[in-house]
């Protein structure tokens, strides 16, 4: 067998040795030419382009937090609890990091909406940027995955109800309900076979699929470049010297960097001052306990489903709910194949959506926090 | 011979799949709870005041009115899956988590579920409350 012919060797005239060792066996430089070449447009709007990389920077803090937390939890129903309260009260910092864990996983989602709705206001969801769009709205269900599967994993009584109910939601979907309820349970109850699948998601599936399609979104993002609110755009073509744009690589990465420096420090605030609660152990044969809501980012859906009567004619409230929802997500992924050209009429009536979804969102959400 | 090809790479792909698919599926646990239980002892419950009790591996709800009669339910709501109580205030069932009533006979009132809890028959049998299940249900 003949041996494959050795690479020309390459040359390297960097200053700094290891730069230069890299460079002459991979093109270190050439790898790092088009981050060179990357301008990031700067215009008054410019800072919303920044929640998309804090995001990504809480997503880290998120698999590595995880990672010291899997070195003491234990996912069965006998032990999940305990191991928890374990770190929490008996190995040094536990508390900490898993209140990290968790804030940085609320704080993430808020991040990943904040950016979905700037997104939408900005217009860059629009061609080209479908695929961009497509792939962030699955992240954004993937990061309300995380949320949900990591929710019933310390195994508390909240947790347990949470789990109860978001999973009793699918199975009301006709036809593939009832199987969907059963593989997501491990059965037709929630019990430890839920626990051990929940974990198996979390720490596995989830990070795995979301780890490949960061990669697709930051891909699109480096091929397509920023999107520049059509505002500034008709601004800049009607006086082309007026256009501004600086570098991504120093300058605008050293921004992005001081950005998610602060939001460590606000991550690390709230962690300290608020750590995350456990609450008491599930009990599969106790009541609900009383004002009993689930996460924050849910809660606009629940308080809907409160409201909604038993029965709207000859369908089922719940279900009638749930589809409900259902079609509105499907639309909302849909948006760019909807919408039409980035300056058409449409558009006016995609923001008049977008601003009714969140006005729908938030006061729903303030509703439920504060009904009985 | 691309049509075997195909149908080659089809049947091997389906062979994988469909162990993996069957593995995704849990086992179909038997409910060993039978068709009666012991949800309490005389006395154990006060007038106006209602228990929860193991049935099988389900949860049931106990009460015993304020006229000391007892009444037995399923205590899992219809609405979404909780697990419902007994509110000594109002003397009605309660869901704690989407605001939904049934009265003492487990008949949806108010609130969202869409149907009425499971009523089992109830019978003192010495010191123990026995609960079972309506024949026919």
């Amino acid at each position: 067998m003949g041996s494959a012919p050795e690479a020309a060797p390459r040359s390297s005239t960097h200053r700094n040795p290891l730069v230069r060792w890299l460079d002459e066996r991979f093109g270190w430089e050439d790898l790092l030419a088009p981050l060179r070449h990357k301008t990031v447009p700067v215009h008054k709007l410019s800072y919303w382009y920044f929640l998309g990389g804090i995001t990504l920077f809480l997503f880290i803090i998120q698999v590595l937090t995880g990672i010291l937390l899997l070195l003491y939890y234990r996912a069965s129903a006998n032990e999940a609890f305990e191991s928890v309260q374990y770190i929490m009260t008996q190995v040094q910092f536990g508390w900490l990091v898993r209140s990290i864990h968790s804030w940085s996983a609320n704080l993430m989602i808020f991040t990943a909406f904040a950016h979905m709705f700037s997104v939408l206001f900005l217009r860059a969801y629009t061609k080209p940027r479908e695929l961009t769009w497509l792939t962030g709205m699955v992240l954004l269900f993937l990061a309300l995955g995380f949320g949900f599967s990591g929710y019933l994993l310390p195994w508390n009584t909240l947790a347990f109800f949470a789990t109860k109910v978001g999973t009793e939601i699918p199975g009301q979907i006709p036809v593939i309900g009832k199987p969907l309820l059963i593989f997501l349970r491990g059965g037709e109850e929630v019990t430890g076979a839920t626990l051990t699948r929940f974990f198996g998601f979390h720490v596995a599936l989830l990070p795995g699929i979301t780890t490949l399609l960061i990669a697709a979104h930051i891909l699109l993002i480096q091929r397509l470049g920023m999107s520049v609110p059509p505002s500034q755009e008709a601004a800049w073509k009607a006086l082309p010297p007026s256009k501004r744009e600086m570098p991504f690589f120093p300058n605008f990465f050293a921004r992005e960097l001081m950005a998610w420096y602060i939001a460590l420090g606000v991550l690390g605030l709230l962690a300290a001052l608020y750590p995350w609660e456990l609450g008491s152990k599930a009990d599969p044969f106790v009541p609900a306990p009383a004002g009993i809501r689930p996460e924050w980012y849910f809660v606009f859906m629940f308080q809907t489903l409160k409201l909604i009567p038993a029965k709207v004619g000859p369908i089922d409230g719940e279900l009638l709910g749930i589809l409900g929802f259902g079609v509105v997500g499907l639309i909302w992924v849909l948006l760019p194949f909807l919408g039409g050209d980035r300056y058409g009429r449409r558009q006016v009536f995609i923001r008049g959506l977008g601003v009714f979804a969140l006005a729908y969102m938030l006061g729903m959400t303030v509703y439920g926090y504060l009904a009985k | 011979m691309q049509v075997l090809l195909g149908g080659g790479l089809l049947a091997s792909a389906v062979s994988f799949l469909y162990p993996v698919w069957r593995y995704l599926v849990p086992p179909v646990a038997t409910d060993l709870g039978g068709d009666s239980v012991v949800a309490a002892k005389v006395g154990e419950l006060k007038a106006n005041s209602g228990k929860i009790f193991r049935f099988g591996s389900r949860p049931g709800l106990l009460v015993r009115t304020a006229d000391g009669e007892y009444r037995a339910m399923s205590a899992i709501c219809t609405h979404l899956n909780c697990t419902v109580q007994y509110r000594s205030d109002v003397r009605e069932v309660w869901c704690a988590c989407h605001n939904g009533f049934y009265d003492l006979n487990g008949r949806n009132i108010a609130g969202p579920p869409p149907r009425p809890l499971e009523s089992y028959a109830v019978h003192v049998n010495g010191d123990d409350v026995v609960v079972s299940r309506r024949r026919g249900t």
